[in-house]
């Protein structure tokens, strides 16, 4: 059975792309590309519960396949069933929303049969990561992954700024790769067809500076894929400009990877390592998780606002790795364990709320034609199970109970808080100071979701494509509910999956935590107990209690007369959405608070009346918040490789002769290398 | 079972004295301003005279405009049968931590301000950003003072915390504990919206932050939310009165245990609405943006709690 799931999924994304090639288009096209997809991740989905459930990995090597580098190694084990599940809650439904959502692409400016192969691929790509074994397997599947996610990043690419994006994209995806190589071949020793298990025992071998610049490659390398700040710059560029359907599957899952990456190269290969790793990672992660954040929050382009929530809670989920590795350090396993379950555990629900929200959005700018929040409005009257879809996923990311979103915040905060148990103070206080960004961070997800959520879907619409938008297609409606579905169900019993987290975390780091100090029945409780809730208790307790009130209201007699109203307009009639508050008008508190970050630029123009200074014409307010990243790090870099590009062009003149004498002059010299050398 | 039992009987005894509190704390203003004042039962008439008036709703709203009331009645009347007001079960009180309760509070916050935004007026959305912004920052200083109680408890249970503090009297003048009541202090006058921060007595439209966003509310709908409000000012009275100072309250099941620490608590109460009266009659309201200057205060102030708390441990 188990050994039949593998080719059954490479099986179904081949047809999968036998049917992008074959055409792609129309009704039955689509839906065949998307049946590959579906089948495939499926497949994959059914191999990590049968590793998971079983607890014994599976591996195979095909030997013929680049026989050169070791063959293509594969291995799943725990952590990798885990992520190959993960790939596949969150691809299934997204290949049933784009087999509909592509149909708008119908138009003949966007290859359906670039997007259905690409889209094949890269699920393919992207479960083989995880399930490579071995050095050059993990390198090349890495790079198949990066390319085609390229390809779908720039589906639309007739749109104006979808190939500078990609370019962003593909440099930061090569710059980190750059990494990894060098990553791999210091761990390896320069050789190419290493197995994991060969690096893995070579590991404990290496001197303290050689493992020190591997963890710190690891971080460069997963970080740039991870989208950890600086690093983070590509998201808010490519997930935008991608179809919705890929941008919940590159924020939902590609982003993930790099976790994996960090995960498989830290804990696995390395085995752990000195407390300062984990503080680093805890830095980065709060650093990225509070920037994320306060950049969201000024974003008025709904899916570029929600790149930026996904650096956020990439950041969180770095934390709880963090607070792992710093506990791992000082053997306090069961704690170290506590760090990891909410790292892992936020992996998988940011996959779930955050593919929801790119679907919802992707819904939204589907009936409306745009991503400008300042244009939508009143949505929840259109499109009523879009907004109740994307108001749990924004509730859920929110951390609000009895949502994942908060089951996993909540974990991640009781590894936070246990540390004092730390024995050195110096490394404690890192703890107090990470507790308090957390908790920015979710207070301010909050305010950001409020923001997104209210000004898109509430009120009035504020543009005609607004007012005339109409609920999406059934297909699309089933695969945002069932995302929806998940965010609720591991809320409410996350216990029925917190016990393989620790199954997991046991298998990759060799953590044995004593079997009681996780009590996941019914309650969620800290190590010793210093901690509890319990997620279902508190769920029945506010559906009870919400039943309860209207009944009281009847027994007890109240008004249940209901009038509707125009809306109070301190005496003035007519109210037009120009009377709403807007996005930038919502986050303008934040803005001045933190001003020191954003450094504002307003720009201010009154066109007067020219007999009158009374009477004004019209009123022109635009504001900018400084792109520090782009600005101070990026800007340089970028301005260095024009220059350098500038003076390689004058190589190139267009001659046929001097080519011709460049080509001579190369291959004398090499013909002279080659002799002497 | 006898634990979820007094959780309920909790939330009931909230329930029916937070709109008194809210009463008292006028009460005492009005008569520290010279005024006569309304009676402190003045509350339970204006709830019943809401709850007997027609709802008017705009015709912008949707559906999670009629939702909001109930959702952030219920979501707050949840944590009032977590917080310990007269008993507490010890040791253990596996349902909802001090997180849980901040998070919840957090959930009904959240839809408020979906709701001042949904019928589209100007007032409702400068409630709600207002009311989120000053949410988010408070946040911060929320978890650090938990932390600094959980570091010296050992734990984020609030009958942890408590029977910590009953079992080593000493802490609750331990200057991680003073630090952090100072803090949860602060965040209780944000959070409730009290003067310096908002103003709850005022209509005028620019400076509220709570009443705008809840102005397009009437009837029912109205009366659950101020009735809600009434529950959250109980509740941070609760925690501050018994996180801190915890004497009093009843850890075995007796009738007279159980009336003697109604007492005590509703003496605690009182003190702390004086307290309250007493500031809000002699500070004025702090422009809005020098809101977060204060909540900074308070965030260092809790910052410092956990340093001590973890020093001295």
């Amino acid at each position: 059975m188990i050994s039949n799931l593998f080719p059954g999924m490479v099986l179904a994304y081949s047809l999968g792309m036998l049917a992008a090639l074959a055409s792609g288009r129309g009704v039955m096209g689509r839906w065949l590309v998307a049946l590959g997809a579906i089948l495939g991740a499926a497949a994959g989905l059914a191999l990590g519960v049968a590793v998971i459930a079983s607890g014994t990995p599976w591996a195979m090597n095909t030997a013929a396949l680049f026989s050169f580098a070791g063959g293509l190694a594969l291995r799943v084990d725990s952590l990798g069933a885990f992520f190959l599940i993960l790939i596949g809650i969150v691809a299934i439904p997204a290949a049933v929303y784009g087999a509909s959502y592509s149909k708008h692409y119908e138009d003949g400016h966007t290859s359906l049969r670039q997007l259905g192969l690409m889209l094949n691929l890269f699920l393919l790509c992207m479960s083989l990561v995880v399930m490579a074994d071995s050095l050059f397997t993990f390198l090349f599947v890495w790079e198949g992954m990066s390319l085609s996610s390229y390809f779908l990043v720039i589906t639309e690419n007739s749109q104006p700024g979808t190939m500078r994006a990609g370019l962003w994209y593909l440099a930061m995806a090569h710059i980190g790769f750059v990494f990894l190589v060098i990553l791999f071949l210091l761990a390896s020793g320069g050789d190419w067809a290493a197995s994991f298990a060969s690096i893995r025992s070579g590991a404990a071998g290496l001197p303290d500076a050689v493992r020190n610049a591997i963890f710190l490659l690891a971080l460069a390398g997963f970080g740039s894929k991870a989208g950890i700040v600086p690093l983070h710059v590509w998201l808010p560029m490519a997930h935008p400009v991608a179809p919705s359907h890929i941008s919940a599957l590159m924020s939902g899952v590609l982003i993930k990877l790099g976790i994996y990456g960090l995960l498989r190269v830290a804990l696995d290969l390395l085995g752990g390592g000195p407390t300062w790793w984990g503080v680093v990672v805890l830095g980065f992660g709060a650093i990225s998780a509070v920037l994320g954040v306060l950049y969201a929050l000024m974003e008025h382009d709904l899916k570029r606002l929600l790149a930026y929530h996904s650096v956020e809670n990439i950041g969180i989920i770095l934390m709880g790795i963090g607070a792992g590795l710093v506990f791992q350090s000082y053997g306090l396993m069961t704690l170290a364990m506590l760090g990891f379950i909410g790292g892992l555990f936020h992996t998988l629900n940011h996959a779930i709320f955050k593919g929801l929200l790119f679907l919802g959005a992707g819904s939204v700018l589907h009936a409306t034609g745009t991503r400008n929040m300042e244009e939508m409005g009143g949505l929840i009257k259109r499109m009523p199970w879009t907004a109740l879809f994307f108001l749990i996923g924004a509730a859920a990311i929110s951390a609000l109970p009895p949502l994942n979103g908060f089951i996993s915040e909540w974990l991640v905060f009781q590894a936070l808080l246990s540390g004092f148990q730390l024995p050195r103070p110096e490394v404690a206080i890192v703890m107090p100071l990470a507790v308090g960004m957390l908790a920015l961070t979710s207070g301010l997800a909050a305010a950001c979701f409020v923001k997104a959520f209210g000004i898109t879907f509430l009120a009035i619409p504020r543009s005609t494509e607004a007012e005339q938008a109409h609920e999406v297609a059934l297909p699309m409606r089933l695969a945002m509910g069932l995302l929806a579905f998940l965010c609720v169900g591991l809320g409410v019993v996350p216990f029925t999956v917190t016990p393989f987290f620790t199954q997991i975390i046991a298998e990759l780091s060799g953590i044995s935590a004593p079997p009681t100090a996780f009590n996941f029945n019914w309650t969620l409780q800290n190590t010793a107990g210093f901690g509890q809730m319990s997620p279902t208790l508190i769920a029945i307790g506010l559906l009870l209690i919400l039943g309860l009130i209207p009944l009281c209201l009847r027994i007890f007699r109240a008004n249940q007369k209901l009038r509707v109203s125009s809306t109070w307009g301190c005496g003035y009639t007519g109210q037009t959405p120009r009377m709403e508050y807007t996005a930038t008008a919502f986050a303008e508190p934040l803005r001045r608070v933190f001003a020191q970050l954003y450094r504002p630029t307003r720009e201010l123009s009154i066109d007067f009346h020219p007999d009158s200074k009374y009477f004004v014409h019209s009123i022109e307010y635009s504001s900018e918040i400084t792109p520090w990243f782009e600005k101070v790090i990026y800007g340089p870099l970028v301005g260095v490789f024009r220059f350098a590009a500038n003076q390689f062009r004058r190589l190139q003149s267009g001659s046929l002769h001097l080519y011709l004498l460049y080509i001579s002059i190369t291959l004398i010299l090499l013909l002279v290398v080659a002799r002497w050398l | 079972m006898a634990n979820y039992l007094l959780g309920i009987g909790q939330g009931l005894l909230a329930l029916v004295l937070a709109p008194g509190l809210v009463g008292i704390v006028r009460w005492i203003k009005a008569r520290l301003q010279n005024r006569r004042g309304a009676p402190p039962w003045q509350p339970y008439l204006d709830l019943g005279k809401l709850f007997a008036k027609d709802v008017v709703i705009s015709n912008h709203a949707s559906w999670l405009f009629r939702l909001t009331p109930y959702l952030v009645f219920s979501s707050t009347l949840a944590v009032a049968c977590l917080v310990p007001s007269v008993f507490v079960l010890l040791p253990f009180d596996g349902i909802g931590d001090l997180l849980t309760v901040v998070y919840l509070l957090l959930l009904g916050t959240f839809f408020l301000a979906l709701a001042g935004l949904d019928p589209g007026t100007a007032f409702g959305g400068m409630g709600s950003s207002r009311e989120m912004t000053i949410a988010a920052i408070a946040e911060p200083t929320i978890a650090l003072a938990i932390f600094g109680l959980a570091v010296r408890a050992g734990s984020t249970n609030l009958g942890h915390i408590v029977a910590q503090t009953l079992a080593n009297p000493g802490l609750a003048v331990s200057p991680g504990h003073l630090l952090a009541f100072a803090a949860l202090f602060i965040v209780t006058m944000a959070e409730t919206g009290r003067l310096p921060i908002d103003n709850p007595a005022t209509h005028l439209e620019l400076t509220m932050i709570h009443e705008a966003m809840i102005l397009e509310y009437s009837g029912r709908y109205l009366a659950l939310i101020e009735w809600a409000s009434g529950l959250k000012l109980f509740i941070f009275f609760s925690l501050l009165a018994n996180l801190f100072a915890p004497w009093g309250l009843a850890t075995v099941l007796t009738p007279m245990a159980l009336l003697t620490a109604g007492f005590v608590f509703l003496g605690k109460l009182a003190l702390l609405a004086l307290v309250v009266a007493v500031i809000e009659t002699r500070v004025a309201k702090l422009r809005l943006f020098r809101v977060p200057e204060l909540l900074s205060v308070s965030f260092v102030l809790a910052l410092l709690s956990v340093i001590s708390s973890f020093l001295l441990r």
